[in-house]
């Protein structure tokens, strides 16, 4: 409960900095509708040239759309804006301040800075979805609605471990920025369905750089092709990562003792 | 000219040695280049599959050559200035350059081919990589190998002045994010960088043959690959040529328009 508490102030008082600088909305509405007809324009393209790829009909690769961009604007509003902090506080020593607070530090670090406009993105992956299943939504019953929502907070959380635990290498390493650059070149590639890539680069998406639970599995939860063992393996995965993610923070935390003290 | 020799040699010493600063960050910037074509390619060699091989005239062999020979070419050609020029004005830097006798593009032009061949070094063995996987099929002939050579060079001119003249939007607002995006989202489909040209509507292939996007990056590839007749490559170096002539009339009249009206942050 205190965590959500955190989340609704963190998010207002960024709401409130934000609203001074109106044309940073309309900065990140175009930037949206751009990535937006992007998006578009590339799927009118594949499907102007068939009529599905590896299995999945246009309808089932706009939902896939929507998530891309709903768990994108999710890690850019939130999710690495917060790491990005931490790995900067770790470097100046400033940490030392969200630690001496009486909440949970991993709590505070993961919801710290905000990047509100992102939210445009949320929206649009949301409006996506929306279309996708108003084009599917006579074969979306109770059950793969469920899979789907269970399905997209198993990726959340998966993606939400990985940057964690990104993050927390700051306390050895000086820079992990360039590690995230491999995330974010990586994370492109969940635009489309991972079955459709080589084993290798399969392989990767599903491992390395956790990809494919955070696109790929919600979007076939959706359309029905799911199979029960992927989505309990997501499960499992997103459990794992976080006990993980969580074990491996507090070891950091034991190694760090402040740049300046 | 012989001082402009003298000045490139110079500031490519200063680049080499601020580049050679970062060398896992090159490295792990090249990602960004290497990811988006095996994905683009990916996709159009599962079209090509499921519609009976080919598609608009690309075998699968044909797209990995088109996708691997674009990877190289793009990466040959690509600026980065729209997003360098915001922080040059924002920050202030921009100021001091412009007090020096040479114009600030030389010191683009050094730094953007420095950082060319330092990362040729990967870039070179990952497209090997790439065709050893991926097995592209080529029919190119030794005068398309030739004729590739001035295809690149004004690619690569042509980019340098249309970006530039674009970045330079910084000198009445440095909030050109959202201007870099239309253009990033134009070019993505108008250049070939998702799909080769040839797979768009026909309509929308006469607009790219308009644009200077396609000019500036899937010409060359096509060039290569011996996807031209004669004709063709030989009207396409001279719409190169008009758009470089254009480009560089333009990139003048808005440096000079700029120039006139900039007060620099933080003076």
């Amino acid at each position: 409960m205190s965590l959500l508490r955190l989340v609704a102030v963190f998010l207002r008082v960024a709401a409130l900095n934000e609203l001074q600088y109106r044309t940073n909305f309309y900065i990140a509405a175009v930037r949206s509708a751009m990535r937006l007809i992007v998006g578009l324009g590339g799927l009118a393209l594949v499907f102007s040239h068939t009529t599905s790829l590896g299995g999945w009909r246009a309808a089932d690769l706009l939902a896939l759309l929507g998530v891309y961009y709903m768990i994108d604007g999710l890690i850019y509003l939130m999710i690495a804006p917060s790491m990005n902090r931490l790995m900067e506080d770790v470097r100046q020593g400033t940490l030392d301040f969200t630690l001496t607070k009486p909440e949970d530090a991993q709590v505070l670090v993961s919801v710290r800075q905000v990047e509100i406009w992102k939210v445009t993105d949320v929206g649009l992956g949301a409006a996506v979805l929306g279309v996708a299943l108003g084009q599917i939504g006579e074969e979306v019953g109770a059950a793969e609605a469920l899979a789907f929502g269970a399905a997209l907070l198993a990726g959340a959380a998966i993606v939400y471990a990985f940057w964690l635990m990104l993050a927390t290498l700051s306390f050895w390493l000086v820079r992990v920025d360039n590690l995230m650059v491999i995330f974010q070149s990586l994370y492109q590639a969940g635009k489309w369905p991972v079955g459709i890539y080589p084993g290798w680069l399969r392989a990767a998406l599903t491992f390395v750089v956790p990809v494919a639970f955070a696109t790929t599995v919600p979007a076939e939860a959706l359309a029905g092709r799911g199979s029960p063992a992927t989505l309990a393996g997501a499960g499992a995965m997103a459990v794992a990562l976080l006990v993980v993610s969580r074990r491996f923070w507090r070891f950091g935390l034991r190694h760090y003792s402040g740049a300046s003290a | 000219m012989a001082v402009l020799l003298d000045v490139y040699r110079a500031q490519f010493k200063v680049a080499l040695a601020l580049q050679l600063q970062y060398r896992v960050q090159l490295v792990i910037w090249l990602l960004f280049g290497l990811v988006q074509p095996v994905v683009h390619l990916t996709v159009w060699s599962v079209v090509a599959q499921a519609s009976g091989g080919s598609v608009g005239g690309y075998s699968g062999p044909e797209l990995a050559a088109y996708f691997i020979a674009l990877m190289v070419v793009n990466h040959l050609v690509f600026t980065w200035i729209t997003y360098e020029f915001e922080f040059l004005v924002r920050q202030g830097t921009l100021a001091p350059r412009l007090l020096r006798p040479v114009h600030p593009i030389h010191w683009h032009v050094v730094d953007n081919l420095t950082y060319k061949a330092l990362t040729m070094v990967v870039m070179l063995p990952a497209a090997g990589l790439m065709a050893a996987i991926f097995r592209p099929e080529l029919h190119t002939s030794w005068w398309e190998v030739a004729a590739f050579v001035p295809a690149l060079a004004l690619a690569f001119a042509l980019r340098f002045l249309i970006e530039w003249s674009f970045a330079l939007i910084g000198f009445w607002t440095t909030r050109v994010a959202a201007f870099n995006q239309a253009l990033d989202t134009v070019a993505i489909f108008m250049s070939g960088y998702f799909a080769p040209l040839a797979l768009l509507p026909p309509q929308l292939q006469v607009v790219a043959n308009v644009l200077p996007f396609r000019w500036g990056l899937a010409f060359p590839v096509e060039v290569l690959l011996g996807r031209l007749s004669a004709g063709e490559v030989a009207s396409g170096l001279a719409a190169q040529a008009i758009w470089v002539g254009l480009a560089f009339v333009i990139m003048r009249l808005t440096w000079k328009a700029g120039v006139k009206q900039f007060s620099a942050v933080g003076a």
